[in-house]
């Protein structure tokens, strides 16, 4: 039986009575028509033009339910409109503005963002940061790939090797970090260092040098994220159709090829979103440039995000909020833009 | 309620019904007659166990080193990292942190934070994923364009403006800077959240509404006895995810939380790391460490199934 969906919740809603327990009568018997108490002044019938001409009628409309799907709505209505439309709204407007928290807010037209782009620092946090992303791809892509192919054909245990890969993920971010600065200690002594000194290797300085500052956050920051990499690959991995790798057999295809004509082609979508992802999370990098170096030695790890916190909230500099949105704004089209781009060609490539 | 059970049952059956077709057809791509060959077993055997041998050295050691740290004497930790135990025990390490650290405070203020921003997680993604999903107001369609758009929008654009907004939050009037509320409140802005568990209720057979509607059921009982109900593992996803990214999280809680009283650990382990005793610092590290990994360890299949969805949605 097939009742619309107008007609029911009108009826129901007056007629029933929200105490009648569910499920007690036979819920698909019973008739959508008119109310039995008449207490109320609906017209009967859930006719189309009666349904328009009511939606105007604010008493109605709360009758069939209007207020209440407000009323439920509003927990994502009020959090979503002041803590996320109205301040992504707020940042357009901001960086044409100055502000600073004092005087009322004056429009400048586009001054923050001449100011932004002619800071000397930001070459070397554009530079810096594309460093860091380029590094994080060069770890942070292929060691989570050929992990999630070889643990996909484990067939005792599959979960143990799961559990430890995913655990440098749930360590709180700053725990980590804070660690590896210890494990980083330049001396002969550090953990790193002593490490390495067994098979006669260091010591390093790690952090302190600045050609070796950006590789070491990078080696923290792909330990830290790898294994969630890992466990959105076996996910994929496990939506490989077996027939295709029954098909390859009969055609004579050994380990190799079946992975690399059957396995790697089907995570080919799954490889396209991680790649795209990776770049949008690696080029707002704030945490480990800011509590490993401080951007430095020497600016070495200063990085976009860093230089827009230094705008804002930086102790020397601070409450620029103006040229701190102005360069967020860049950052956010520059990457819309290149997300755009990459899904344009990537969908190409699909189709071909 | 026994239509509401019923119906639960089938619709658990249903996925993990689903769920196991998909590991039944799912063979990998190493066949039996692969596994037979003695060569072939041999190398994939070693692989396997050199595989295991790389995460535990890579996953479970620093976390191994930094449990042996967080008991070890300071001098010991300096001077030979990597020894085990030369000069005997330090358990004082960890009671210093807990109490002259006062990393019990700062535990008990990220663990109301954690709380609180889950429910506000909760509330928000539940309720929004129920109108989205299942009462489909006309003005629904807009609603949900604008929550997805966020997705879309860097984390990073928001930050100065919703600073801002703490500071002068409408409506409210005085600021909101040192209340947990500046946490709890914008974690629940999480679109995220909402699009997973609308697409959940998407899932859920109709007929059971419609039967509940015509029983008598108004749109808040719907809600709270049938939905909820049948919504239980996209409920534990969502709880677990938002619980450990709160306890993660630092930026934020740092910018709206300037008292070191309200700080969580994340925010203040940083600012005490310089004038800590190295023992006890590296002991209050692993405290901050424990409860994260025994929730992971607790509902590691939430967890990974979790994750994997996360690349289900963004695929």
């Amino acid at each position: 039986m097939h009742v619309s969906t107008i007609g029911v919740s009108t009826t129901s809603a007056l007629s029933g009575g929200a105490t009648s327990p569910l499920g007690a009568a036979s819920p698909a018997l019973r008739p959508a028509g008119p109310p039995a108490d008449g207490s109320s002044p609906a017209p009967p019938g859930p006719e189309h033009g009666g349904a328009r001409r009511r939606r105007r009628d604010p008493v109605t409309w709360v009758r069939r339910g209007g207020l209440s799907t407000l009323v439920l709505a509003l927990p994502m209505l009020v959090v979503f409109g002041v803590f996320s439309w109205w301040p992504i709204a707020r940042a357009v407007v901001m960086s044409f503005q100055h502000t600073n928290l004092v005087k009322v807010p004056t429009w400048v037209g586009w001054d923050n963002f001449h100011y932004v782009l002619t800071d000397p620092d930001l070459g070397t946090a554009v530079r810096n940061t594309l460093w860091f992303a380029f590094l994080a791809l060069l770890l942070g892509f292929p060691i989570p790939l050929v992990g999630a192919v070889l643990m996909s054909s484990v067939r005792r245990a599959k979960g143990l090797y799961s559990v430890l890969a995913y655990l440098p993920v749930v360590v709180p971010p700053v725990v980590s970090v804070l660690l590896w600065k210890f494990f980083y200690d330049g001396a002969a002594t550090g953990v790193l260092n002593t490490i390495l000194g067994w098979v006669g290797l260091g010591p390093y300085p790690w952090l302190s040098s600045s050609t070796m500052a950006m590789p070491s956050l990078v080696l923290e920051a792909t330990w830290a994220a790898a294994g969630g990499t890992v466990i959105i690959y076996l996910a994929a991995l496990l939506g490989v159709p077996g027939e295709l790798y029954d098909a390859a057999e009969v055609d004579g295809a050994g380990i190799w090829r079946k992975v690399w004509h059957v396995t790697m082609p089907q995570l080919r979508g799954v490889l396209f979103i991680t790649f795209i992802l990776q770049i949008i999370g690696t080029a707002q990098v704030f945490l480990e440039p800011y509590l490993f170096t401080g951007g430095g030695p020497a600016n070495s790890t200063l990085t976009i995000l860093l230089m827009i916190y230094n705008y804002a909230f930086g102790r020397s500099l601070g409450g620029d909020y103006g040229a701190a949105t102005a360069l967020s704004v860049m950052l956010a089209v520059v990457l819309a833009v290149l997300s755009l781009v990459y899904f344009r060609l990537t969908s190409a490539w699909s189709k071909r | 309620m026994t239509v509401t059970r019923l119906d639960e049952r089938r619709t658990m059956r249903r996925l993990r019904a689903g769920r196991a077709t998909t590991d039944t057809t799912d063979r990998g791509f190493v066949s039996e007659s692969d596994w037979q060959r003695p060569g072939v077993r041999r190398t994939l055997r070693g692989v396997h166990l050199l595989l295991l041998g790389v995460l535990v050295v890579a996953g479970v050691g620093p976390m191994l080193l930094l449990a042996k740290f967080a008991v070890t004497p300071t001098q010991d930790i300096i001077r030979t990292p990597l020894a085990v135990f030369p000069h005997g025990i330090e358990w004082s390490n960890l009671s210093r942190a807990w109490n002259e650290v006062h990393i019990d405070r700062y535990f008990m203020n990220t663990v109301w934070i954690a709380l609180g921003s889950w429910f506000v997680q909760l509330l928000v993604a539940t309720t929004g994923g129920y109108v989205l999903s299942v009462l489909r107001p006309a003005w629904g369609r807009v609603v949900n364009g604008l929550v997805i758009a966020t997705l879309f929008v860097p984390a990073v654009v928001l930050l100065v403006p919703l600073y801002l907004t703490i500071l002068h939050p409408p409506v409210v009037g005085t600021s909101l800077i040192n209340s947990f509320w500046a946490v709890w409140l914008p974690a629940g802005a999480s679109a995220f959240n909402v699009v997973i568990v609308a697409r959940f209720f998407d899932s859920l057979p109709r007929d059971v509404f419609e039967a509940a509607r015509v029983d008598g059921a108004g749109p808040f009982r719907l809600f709270w006895s049938i939905v909820l109900p049948m919504s239980r593992p996209i409920l534990g996803v969502v709880s677990v995810f938002a619980f450990i990214a709160s306890w993660k999280d630092f930026l934020w809680p740092m910018l709206v939380l300037k008292d070191p009283a309200r700080q969580p650990l994340s925010v203040r382990l940083p600012n005490i790391a310089a004038q800590t005793d190295l023992g006890v610092f590296l002991a209050a590290l692993a405290i901050s460490t424990l409860i994260p990994v025994v929730v992971f360890v607790l509902f590691q299949r939430l967890f990974l199934s979790g994750a994997g969805l996360g690349g289900a949605v963004k695929g």
